[in-house]
Order: C-alpha cells, then structure tokens, then sequence
C-alpha cells in the first residue's frame, strides 16, 4: 500500500471520471433541470456501450457508432417521456419501466449476430479495433494518445452545446417547465413535449457516455450501468457542494458537475487504497448520496427550527 | 354577436368528481359574452365556480359541456397551452405565475414569446432587455436594477407586479386576474390594483377580475358580475354599478340566491 500505487491510479481515475462526467450531465438535465428523478439511465448507458460494442466489433467507425449510440439513447428517453407523460405513469416509475425494458434490448443488441441472439458481454480490444476513441490502455502516459485529452475536449464541446441550447427560446423554454409548469403552459409550452424532449436529451448524452465508457474499459457488458444514477447523482451533488456558491453561470455549473463526477472517482480510487473492499462500495456511495440529499431538507428543519426558538426567546 | 365578441361562454357545464360521494357541480350552465374593452369584475362566495369559470376559459381543464370562444374563435377543444397565445393569466398564488429559479428578464422573455414558435435563437436579445427595464422601473419596484436576479427571490408583490407585466407584455386579448391580490398584504394589494387598473386602462385590454374585496369591485371595471353554485346570478353594467354601496350589493345578493354572501377572505368595506 504504497503511496506510488495510489498515484498510479489516479490518471484512470480522472479518465473514468470525465466519462461518467458526461453521464452526470445527462442526470443534471432531468433531476436539476427538468425536475424528474430519471432511473432510465441506469439501462440507457448500458445501452449505449452495447450499440457502440457492437457496432465497432462489426467494423462501424467509433465516432459513428458513438453518435448512433446517442440517438438509440434518445429514443430510450423516448419512451420514458411517453410513458410519464402520455401514458400518466410517475416519472420514477416510468423510468424503472423502460431501464428493466433496457436490460432485454441490451442483451439482444449485445446478441446481434450471435447464435443464441442475446449476449451478456461484448469484448472489444484495443489491440483488434485500434481506431477506438478512447482506451485505457493510454491512460498513464503521459503523450497524445492519453485518452484524458480527448475526453476533456468532448466534455469542453458538450458543456458549450448544453449552454447554448438551455440558453435558446426552446431551451428557455424547457428550463421553465422544470421549473414552473403551471407557469410554463400559462406562456404557451407544451410541458408534455417539453419533457420528453429532456428526457431524450439527457438519455443520449448518457448513452454517449456508455459508449465511451465500453472503449475505454473495453468492453461492454448488460450490467455496466447498476446504480449509474447514484454515480451520477453523486456527481452532481459533489459538484454543487463544493463548487455551488462560486459557480454561478450555467456553463460552470455543469463543469461543476464533471468536476464532481472526477472528484467522486478520485475519493473512490483514495478509499480503495486505503482498504475499502471493492464489493462495499456501492454501499458507501448510496450512504453518501443519501446524506447529502437530506441536506437541503435537514437545513430547512433547522431555519424552521431556529425561527421558532428564535420567537420564543425574542 | 357572438363573431365580434371578445370572450363567449355558453352553456358552461362542469361537474368534478362526477359518480364519486365528493360529486362536485362546480359550473352549471353558464353564459357570458364580453366585448373588447370590457373589465369585469367577479364576485361570490366560496366555492361559488369564479376560479373555476376562470380555468375554464384557459383549458386547465375539459369541460363536461358548452363551449368557450375567444376572439371569435371556438377554442374549446384547444389545450391550455394552445390557448395561452390569447390570455394573459395572474394567479392568487404568487409562486404560481413565475419561473422561481429563472431570472427576472428570462421571465419576461418567456412572457414575450407567448404563443409563438420557440426557436433556437438566442432566449433573450439585447433590444429587449431595454423594453423589460423601462417596463420595470414603471413599476417603481426597482426591480429594473435587479433583472438578472432570481425571481424567487422577490416579495410575493414584486412577484405579482411582475406576473401582471408578464401578463400584458404581449397583448392578450383576455386577460385573466384570479384573485391575484388576495395573498398580499393590503398595501401592497392596493399597489398591484393599481398597477392593474394602469396597465388595462393603456393597452384598452378585456379582462375578468376575480376579487373577494367589495369595494374594489364595484370601483374598477365597467361590469360587476356575482357567481353562486356554479352560475351567475346577478350582472351589472356600468350605470348600476357606479351608483351601488357595498350593502346595496350585499342586499342584491341575497335576493338573487336567497342566502347571505359567505366568503372567509371577503372584506366587506375597509
Ligand atoms: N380540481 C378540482 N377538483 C375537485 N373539485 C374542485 C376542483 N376545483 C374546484 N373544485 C370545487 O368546485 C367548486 C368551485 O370551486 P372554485 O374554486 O371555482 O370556487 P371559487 O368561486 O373560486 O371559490 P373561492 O372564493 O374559494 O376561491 C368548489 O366546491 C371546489 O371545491
Ligand atoms: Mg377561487
């Protein structure tokens, strides 16, 4: 236990922290933005990583295959979105729906090609398909090929795209029906639309960031995305904490939240070193996810608290 | 008639809960044409159906039967946000006609594309926020040195003040006003009646006014109308209205329902 050996894992770290980063921004538009607690994801990143593995096992260029990656993910959003808002069912449940859905489209995509049509896990080395974006195999090096740089600018390139689409009239918009929906259609936005628009949003940037994370790690597999939306709540939440009061403008809020996502790996990477089990820690992220969730309400039990001490005495 | 009117109700019919033991006929059978121009204000016990005619005519809802045209148009089938590009709406709640977590200039730049096509220009120009910072300071609220703060961080008033602007930013052709005084403390209700009063009185805007304040309904607008389980029951003009007191109307109300006017937040003089 060496203090070189935690070193060494930190780049990883970094790396897998700017991927699930992506992921994060996709949980942001739905929990902070939209105002839905979206468990869809926990199936749409695997789907991601599924359409991206075996599109590029079947010789698909790995950009391609990231941005079909995406657009499978906006239809997954998709259908969360018609659920919830045609169908009437609530938003949590509509998206554990379509996530355990996700699991038998996963094994199928995963399965194209196959005998049995369905497959647990897709390898895909680096060694074999070595136009792959980004590939952990670089991770420690220090030079061009070190995938830390490439995820850095597409994390650069999405926070732009995000700013400046929530900043339009239609993004406006959308940012209003999270906020206030009596109010948003009182102004003449469809909330339903507005929604599944989010949800399509959201559920393409993390299915983007399921395929990276299948090149990365090299592989995909059905399980890849258990507990995703903790990850990425997490991430969130890190991020606000600790970067909250001195980011103001949307573009640095959801940098914020990548930095969380790193942060959280680099924790994770730090506790690991010193002993955790590996097994245990899903268990310490949810306790942790848990705690800091209550904190707003524990804050205002206190305010509320203190007010009426505060008149008694006064 | 019907085609030159602004707003035309007929027949409205609404029952919530219907075949339950909570049955609720919440609207029965009403019928009120207004013509451009007309300010009416609303009065009535409660549970008398004025919010409900309200959301009636805004599409919170279907109704059971009737129709509802605006501007000559049949807009009773048109969901709420459809109708939106023809009302503007202040709610009794101040939470409810604002974005909290949105700025105030983003909030009126919302209000500005009222029933228009969202598109991916940019939200907010810069001629704009010139119209949004001559309209606040019109207000006297100070709030045109504040636009980019959060709106929940506004006083309930500022926040109607605010939604009254949103309101009237892009003309309604009905503006729609539910008891929007009601949540704020008197001063500052007689601030946001006035504001009302200024705002229809310069655009010559149609308006419904839901009011639990006697005084006030019989001083503004030019109609006065009283609702009672689900209908109205009594309709006064300009002429009957200007020569009325608070008691006279009281006593009206009584021979038009055979009950007195009961309403928890109703003042009766002051
Ligand atoms: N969404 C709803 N579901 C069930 N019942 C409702 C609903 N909205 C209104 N009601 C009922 O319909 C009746 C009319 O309500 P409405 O809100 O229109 O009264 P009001 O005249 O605005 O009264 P108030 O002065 O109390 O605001 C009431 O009995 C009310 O309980
Ligand atoms: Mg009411």
């Amino acid at each position: 236990m060496n203090i070189s050996q935690l070193l060494n894992q930190l780049p990883g770290a970094v790396a897998q922290g700017l991927i699930w980063g992506i992921m994060a921004i996709g949980v942001y538009i739905t929990f902070r933005i939209l105002d839905i607690a979206d468990l869809t994801v926990d199936g749409s990143i695997a789907t991601g990583g599924a359409v991206a593995a075996i599109l590029i096992t079947n010789g698909v260029h790995p950009w391609l295959a990231v941005l079909i990656a995406f657009l499978v993910g906006m239809a997954a959003g998709a259908v969360t979105g018609v659920f919830h808002t045609v169908m009437g069912i609530p938003g949590i449940l509509a998206g554990i729906l379509t996530q355990l859905a996700l699991y038998s489209v996963n094994l199928r995509i995963q399965g194209i090609g196959t005998d049995l049509g369905s497959r647990a896990n897709v390898p895909m080395s680096i060694n074999k398909y070595k136009d792959m974006l980004v590939s952990l195999r670089n991770v420690g090096r220090f030079a061009l090929d070190n995938p830390i740089w490439l995820l850095l600018l597409i994390t650069a390139v999405l926070i732009g795209v995000m700013y400046w689409f929530f900043g339009t009239e239609y993004g406006c918009g959308l940012r209003a029906v999270g906020a206030n929906q009596q109010m948003a259609r009182a102004q003449g936005i469809n909330t339903g639309v507005g929604k599944v628009i989010g949800l399509m949003i959201s559920n393409g940037l993390v299915a983007f960031s399921g395929a990276l994370m299948a090149q990365y790690q090299g592989f995909a597999d059905v399980s890849m995305g258990r507990g995703a939306i903790v990850i990425g709540l997490a991430a969130v939440i890190i991020g606000e904490v600790l970067f909250g009061k001195i980011f103001r403008n949307f573009a640095l809020r959801l940098l914020a939240v990548s930095f969380g996502a790193i942060i959280y790996y680099l924790v994770i990477q730090v506790v690991l070193w010193l002993g955790l089990n590996t097994d245990d820690l899903k268990l310490l992220t949810a306790l942790v996810v848990a705690l800091f969730l209550a904190m707003p309400f524990w804050k205002t039990q206190i305010a509320a608290w203190r007010l009426k001490g505060g008149r008694q005495h006064g | 008639m019907a085609e030159s009117a602004m707003l035309d109700l007929r027949d409205l019919r609404k029952t919530f809960n219907p075949g339950t033991v909570v049955e609720k006929k919440a609207l029965d059978g009403v019928n009120l044409t207004l013509q451009k121009g007309d300010f009416v204000t609303v009065i009535g016990g409660n549970g008398a159906g004025k919010s409900t005619m309200l959301n009636a005519v805004a599409g919170t809802f279907p109704i059971d039967t009737g129709a509802v045209f605006l501007g000559g148009r049949d807009v009773t089938h048109l969901p709420e946000h459809r109708r939106a590009a023809f009302l503007g709406r202040v709610f009794q709640d101040p939470m409810t006609g604002t974005a909290a977590s949105m700025n105030i200039e983003e909030n009126l730049a919302l209000a500005l594309r009222r029933g228009q096509r969202r598109s991916l220009r940019w939200g907010i120009t810069q001629k704009e926020r010139g119209i949004y910072r001559e309209k606040l300071s019109s207000l006297n609220l100070g709030l045109e040195d504040r636009m980019g703060s959060k709106v929940g961080l506004l006083s309930g008033g500022q926040r109607q003040a605010l939604t009254l602007l949103m309101a009237t930013l892009k003309e309604p052709e009905l503006l729609l006003l539910d008891e929007h005084t009601a949540a704020l403390d008197p001063k500052t209700a007689e601030k946001v009646l006035q504001l009302t009063s200024g705002l229809i009185r310069e655009g010559g805007l149609t308006a419904l006014m839901v009011t639990h304040n006697m005084r006030d309904a019989l001083a503004m607008g030019n109609r006065l109308i009283m609702m009672h389980e689900g209908r109205i029951i009594l309709d006064l003009g300009a002429e009957e209205k200007r020569n009325m007191t608070v008691e006279d109307l009281l006593l009206k109300f009584e021979e038009a329902s055979g009950q007195a006017l009961a309403n928890d937040r109703m003042l009766l003089a002051t």
